[in-house]
């Protein structure tokens, strides 16, 4: 079967002005096949007004043996986090 | 008019119920995750449906029925759905061949409906028609698929469209009551929506690589309420618990 049906990621926007997210995955046959078993899959309590489904195997992915030079840099750089500013009431939530 | 009214919805009603019904007996055992979500998704779809019309049913009888009452309390005679919306599952391509058919036809008759002179019966079309564009489209894509898929699939495909076609010219049938309610513009004539279905079922059969029988034989007697032997066995199962614990509630 996952010969015939490869294995696709599911991204769905929850509410105008967010943004796709993650959500899952799925076996599909085809692009349109994998649109409509997401909607099954994953929309049915109303969490989405759009999917987007992408094959798996087009997503490049890091090496997570690469995490300690992709990530670690930043845990000495405090300054990037907006925590030395007080935010006015009025800005909500950022 | 109310008895005509009353017999529409019965009818539609039934045509819900067993449909949905019989699609809910995929649950658990689809042949893939993502079809055991679809199914019962569809399924739930009919069945929602099937409650609308009956809860108007019982308002127009007038004689303080429910839905639960006629859903699951008629003897099988009473019952007066497609017989295409009985046949079993069978294997999945028949499955989606008998939800082709009866979607299309549905979604043609729920887009006449959507101007029917009653007002409850509009509402429930505008809701409805929505759900059968996308049972539709579920439908027909697989049919492309698989007509279009493997020697097997297509085989299938095929003993599934000669199987079911002779319970399609039910479904276009006339009769006093559906001449009535055209008339007085409450509910579609039936075989006015011939042409569209035809159509529809062409343009997918011919990207589906499959071909429609020659017009034959057709079976015919759900809407007067005879039934294939397989209804007793669905009914005994659908009915069980209101005849084992009457009124009973979840």
């Amino acid at each position: 079967m996952t010969n015939e049906t490869p294995l696709w990621e599911v991204f769905i926007r929850p509410r105008n002005g967010l943004a796709h997210r993650h959500c899952g995955s799925l076996h599909a046959a085809d692009a349109e096949m994998a649109l409509q078993a997401a909607r099954d899959v994953y929309t049915r309590r109303g969490e989405g007004t759009s999917i987007w489904v992408v094959p798996s195997a087009e997503i490049t992915a890091s090496d997570p043996k690469d995490k300690d030079e992709l990530f670690e840099p930043t845990a000495d750089k405090i300054y990037r986090h907006p925590t030395f500013y007080d935010i006015p009431d009025e800005v909500g939530h950022m | 008019m109310k008895e005509e009214l009353f017999e529409l919805l019965i009818r539609l009603g039934d045509d819900h119920l067993v449909l949905g019904h019989r699609v809910s007996e995929w649950c658990g055992h689809a042949p893939m995750l993502e079809e055991d979500l679809a199914l019962p998704n569809i399924a739930l779809d009919l069945i929602g449906q099937a409650r609308s019309l009956y809860t108007y049913a019982g308002e127009v009888e007038g004689r303080g029925r429910d839905e639960d009452q006629i859903a699951y309390v008629r003897l099988e005679r009473d019952y007066h759905n497609l017989l295409l919306t009985e046949r079993p599952n069978g294997d999945f391509a028949h499955t989606i061949v008998r939800q082709l058919f009866f979607s299309v036809f549905m979604q043609a008759w729920w887009r006449e409906a959507v101007k029917s002179t009653d007002e409850t019966l509009a509402a429930i079309a505008a809701k409805a028609v929505k759900e059968a564009a996308y049972h539709v489209r579920h439908a027909a894509e697989w049919t492309i698929r698989l007509g279009d898929g493997t020697e097997e699939s297509a085989h299938r495909m095929e003993e599934a469209v000669s199987a079911l076609w002779p319970y399609t010219g039910e479904m276009f049938e006339t009769d006093a009551v559906t001449e009535a309610l055209a008339e007085a513009g409450i509910a579609p004539d039936p075989s006015s929506l011939k042409a569209e279905w035809d159509k529809v079922i062409a343009d997918v059969f011919a990207e589906a690589l499959l071909s429609a029988p020659d017009e034959a034989w057709q079976q015919s007697g759900g809407r007067k309420g005879r039934h294939g032997e397989e209804m007793g066995y669905l009914l005994a199962d659908l009915q069980y618990i209101q005849r084992a614990y009457p009124d009973m509630t979840w």
